[in-house]
């Protein structure tokens, strides 16, 4: 393939596959190939999808890009598995849920390993929305790894999150910890059918009721039975809402605007990682430097000082 | 750059016996592959199109009702079809030696049949995956 990035615009979904894959190896082209894209971002509406392991999630996901498809939209699906810390190795397994949306046209998965990235995403989960964005999808999910506690990177990777959780799964304690309960600008409790979903309605809604300042945006807590498309279009709508509410307020540009800084920074951050790697690590200039701050010949601070200032020039 | 093998492990056709599938998987996990699973009773046309999307480096598919003759050849034509040129396409299952050479000619690099130690199948993708 020649030009990957203009095959993707041209519509081709190999070449679409092939992008992402190029970003997520970071291959030597994949920096060209996003800079082509770029300018054809910021289109798509991003659905972050998250929650603990087994609440449904790919279920849900599945279920609700059937809806948007009704509706005429197309889909693209980032779904994130754990790669594990032993081997390297992953189970990717969320297409199991979604086998009846392969053969649509109008609907592109695509498989990711968390990789070594502890937030609940991956590394190039946003590089691999915008490739998607670029192709043309109207929507795009992001479904996390099934998450604990404290992995938020969600909410910096989409316009509107949505928490999906289950009952039984312990006390209203839980539910005013810090962590993943506070990024939910939609809950959905998810296999509702089973004992304790109004149980956990009610806790969430104290949990909600506990925040001090009164917001716009109060989250809407919805029942699900995602297994048996009970609920789903409702959420939607919900989804719709929180989308007219974001634009309104003026929440989405505030949102995108956090969103380009934050990924600037990172990217600014891993160039100057791989210049530190290229330049000190990988040339052994690093082992003289460690020999004179042992021997206190010189101290870790003007050490790194120098490095900075000869990166600068 | 962070190469890492991707692969698919699909069951085509009606069997619902996946335990094989399910130790193959978990075997390619440990070996450090990211793979892909996507579950029973998958058509030759879905797992083309799951291949493609997720780009990977191998189609590992299992059969254990006898419709190998029939599907597997399906499933190379079609994912060669989709662009996948370098698509490593393997095959395991209950399948008579007979039916190997057969498979082969169609496309299939390799037919790994029960009693195959997982290491061996590791083995042959790591030397032949492109």
């Amino acid at each position: 393939m020649e030009d990957i990035a203009q095959e993707l615009l041209n519509g081709s979904r190999l070449a679409l596959s092939r992008a992402i894959t190029a970003i997520e190896n970071e291959y030597d082209n994949a920096t060209a190939i996003m800079k082509k894209l770029y300018p054809h971002t910021g289109h798509a509406y991003v659905l972050g999808i998250t929650g603990p392991p087994g609440a449904g999630k790919s279920t849900l996901t599945d279920k609700l890009a059937k809806e948007y498809r009704k509706q005429g939209k197309t889909v693209g699906i980032v779904a994130i598995d754990p790669t594990s810390p032993f081997s390297g190795g992953a189970i990717l397994g969320d297409r199991i849920r979604m086998n009846s949306l392969t053969l649509d046209e109008g609907v592109f998965i695509r498989s990711m390993g968390t990789r070594g990235s502890l937030g609940g995403l991956s590394h190039k989960t946003a590089d691999a929305v915008k490739a998607m964005d670029a192709f043309g999808m109207d929507v795009i999910f992001v479904e996390t790894v099934g998450v604990g506690q404290s992995e938020v990177d969600i909410v910096k990777a989409a316009d509107t999150t949505m928490v999906v959780l289950i009952p039984g799964m312990g006390d209203d304690i839980q539910a005013i910890k810090a962590g993943i309960l506070e990024i939910g600008d939609i809950f959905a409790i998810n296999k509702a059918d089973h004992d304790g979903a109004d149980k956990l309605v009610t806790e969430l809604n104290m949990m909600l009721d506990l925040d001090g300042v009164m917001k716009e945006w109060r989250p809407p807590i919805m029942k699900a039975v995602a297994n048996q498309n009970i609920g789903v279009t409702e959420l939607v709508e919900t989804f719709k809402k929180h989308h007219d509410h974001i634009v309104s307020s003026g929440q989405l540009t505030q949102r995108r605007t956090e969103r380009t800084k934050n990924e600037m920074l990172d990217l600014l951050s891993s160039n100057i990682g791989s210049y530190i790697t290229r330049n000190i690590v990988d040339t052994g200039k690093i082992d003289k430097m460690v020999e004179d701050i042992k021997a206190h010949k010189t101290d870790p601070y003007t050490v790194v000082n120098e490095i900075l200032q000869n990166m600068l020039k | 750059m962070d190469k890492r093998i991707r692969v698919l492990v699909a069951k085509p056709g009606l069997d619902g016996h996946d335990r094989g599938a399910k130790v193959v998987a978990r075997a390619l996990r440990d070996a450090g592959f990211e793979v892909v699973y996507t579950g029973l009773r998958q058509t030759p046309e879905q797992i083309a199109e799951a291949a493609m999307q997720e780009d990977v480096n191998v189609v590992a598919m299992s059969i254990l009702s006898g419709a190998h003759p029939h599907l597997f050849p399906k499933v190379v034509d079609l994912v060669r079809g989709k662009g996948m040129k370098d698509c490593l396409i393997i095959g395991g299952g209950v399948i008579p030696e007979s039916d190997i050479p057969a498979l082969k000619a169609a496309g299939i690099a390799e037919v790994f049949t029960p009693g195959t130690p997982t290491g061996k199948i590791v083995e042959f993708i790591k030397a032949n995956v492109k």
